[in-house]
């Protein structure tokens, strides 16, 4: 059976390039860039090279580019790294209540020091107001972090607004943006967006797993997470990951050259999925903004019925597929993005959440669309509520 | 290795006694849409035994079959034994679950014995005993995340 992979926001497969552009560092070249002799120097370029290809899709310098572990610790990094830099100016940080964890269990963690946050509701479709940012502004507020994308609804902030809003306020406060969803599939040009700090996840466009991104403004202040050597000018300590960093590159420089190719590949891909299904199946229902959306994004929730049944039945089919489903959580608890944008705790049980990517198809688009009705039906049938809501009709 | 057993995924694909009584002598549910997972058991006694018993489940996998594995386990028992069977006995007859769906998912037993009471309580003359709703703790809320 051929294996469908709709979960792309869990693993891309690595580019060839990518893989390439990683071999030599393994065996070949294994020296630490950090040396002076000439094992060093491969190294080196190596990663010379990998920062100049970041530096090209953010539209950044390259010294303004720093080699994390994840996309998880490039977020760590801006809001702790600022909440340490900067607590005798303030312990106030905003964020969205819809980002990711490494956000959200940051600023949480943060609270612990003292620190207080600010988490900002969202619309129906997952947008931060502007206004609301201006409003939730203080004077001892460091930090806005909102993400650029949401890596479950898929909805596209209107960073640069946000961010007009928090530097406009003039009490010197930092923008970060969290684009570990984002980055390889809509632009992430750092002076388009006005941030002060990004995050991105090379394993989300066909990059390795193990390294992070972080843009880092020139003049930002902040304190590194892994104190040691001057790796990574000094914030970031620890011998470089070289080969992950020279795969991370080389999927910068492919997501810089084939943006547009992708989004038009993953578009009519991702409307055949909507609309066959909102079409298809009865109370099933979108969640996140239609428009202005990832290209890469679809998530439902199919009412009566539980994510992980669903998930289960279409692995069975071949169809890899996410849920934010309590049961799926691993922590029991539904997606806190559904309960933001006022999804009914029930009907957030029957979250699917569908991740696109490059190897996809409209054939697989179209299996797809084929095999979810009689799987809903299925469970459907057997589920209280839908009984219950049956006989009461 | 695979998150279920191949128990499980044998009662999840194919579930065992799904459905309804419509004249059931006894009914139990239990669960909370909330947790994720809602469980209704029917029963037919004859001769204080359980002569047929079915099962409608919103729930994950773990959900689905226990609630599948409860009424092969009691099918043509008396109502003692059933009475015996715990939510463990139902994990362990499916080669164990996933320690995390050891809680919500795993509930099966408690609503057949859910339905044995309202067997018991229709017959003493009492009526028809409530649903039980599972649910102990807060679901919502930005205050609630916790470090997976």
């Amino acid at each position: 059976m051929k294996t469908i992979n709709f979960d792309h926001f869990a693993a891309t497969k690595m580019r060839d390039e990518v893989k390439a552009a990683m071999e030599p560092f393994f065996t070949e070249e294994y020296g630490n860039a950090q040396s002076i002799h000439n094992l060093g120097d491969a190294p080196r370029e190596a990663l010379d090279k990998a920062r100049s290809q970041a530096a090209l899709l953010f539209n950044c310098a390259s010294n303004e580019v720093i080699f994390t572990s994840s996309g998880s610790e490039s977020n760590n990094l801006a809001i702790k790294g600022v909440a340490f830099a900067r607590m005798a100016q303030g312990k106030h940080i905003i964020v969205s209540s819809i980002e990711h964890f490494s956000v959200l269990n940051a600023v949480k963690s943060l609270t612990k020091l003292g620190f207080e946050f600010t988490a900002l509701s969202v619309d129906k479709d997952g947008f931060v107001n502007p206004d609301d940012v201006k409003k939730a502004m203080r004077k001892d507020t460091i930090l806005v972090s909102v993400t650029h994308a949401s890596n479950e609804i898929g909805t596209i902030q209107n960073i640069k607004a946000i961010s007009e809003e928090v530097h406009s306020f003039g009490n010197g406060a930092y923008m970060h943006t969290d684009a570990n969803t984002s980055c390889g599939f809509i632009e992430t040009d750092v002076k388009e967006l006005g941030v002060d700090m990004l995050s991105a996840a090379p394993h989300r466009f066909y990059g390795p797993k193990g390294v992070g991104l972080f843009y880092l403004k020139k003049g930002i202040r902040i304190m590194p997470l892994i104190d040691g050597g001057v790796q990574e000018f000094g914030r970031r300590a620890g011998t470089e990951n070289v080969a992950a960093i020279a795969g991370a590159g080389t999927a910068c420089e492919l997501a810089k050259n084939e943006l547009n190719k992708r989004r038009e590949h993953l578009l009519p891909i991702q409307k055949h999925v909507i609309d066959t299904v909102l079409s298809s199946i009865d109370e099933v229902y979108l969640n996140g903004s239609r428009s202005n959306r990832l290209p890469n994004n679809v998530n439902f929730v199919v009412k009566y019925i539980e994510g992980e049944s669903m998930l289960m039945w279409l692995n069975n089919s071949g169809i890899m597929v996410a849920s934010g489903s309590a049961c799926t959580s691993k922590i029991l608890k539904s997606s806190h993005v559904l309960t933001a944008i006022g999804v009914d705790a029930a009907l957030a049980q029957g979250s699917l959440l569908i991740s696109l990517g490059e190897d996809n198809t409209m054939e697989d688009a179209k299996y797809f669309t084929e095999q979810l009705p009689s799987i809903v039906q299925k469970l459907r049938e057997m589920s209280p509520l839908y009984e219950e809501a049956k006989s009461s009709k | 290795m695979p998150v279920y057993s191949e128990k499980v995924m044998d009662h999840f694909q194919h579930p065992r006694n799904v459905g309804e009584i419509t004249d059931a002598d006894g009914i139990g549910e239990l669960g909370n849409p909330t947790c994720g997972d809602i469980m209704k058991i029917y029963i037919k006694v004859k001769d204080n035994k359980i002569e047929d018993v079915k099962f409608k489940t919103f729930g994950c996998g773990a959900a689905v079959a226990t609630s599948s594995m409860v009424t092969e386990l009691v099918k043509g028992k008396t109502l003692e034994e059933a009475e015996k069977i715990s939510n463990a006995a139902v994990a362990e007859a499916l080669d164990g679950l996933p320690p995390v769906k050891m809680h919500c998912s795993n509930l099966a037993a408690d609503a057949l014995h859910l339905a044995i009471e309202d067997y018991k309580s229709v017959k003493a003359g009492k009526g028809h005993i409530a649903k039980v709703d599972t649910c102990d703790h807060e679901h919502e809320g930005i205050d609630e995340l916790e470090h997976a």
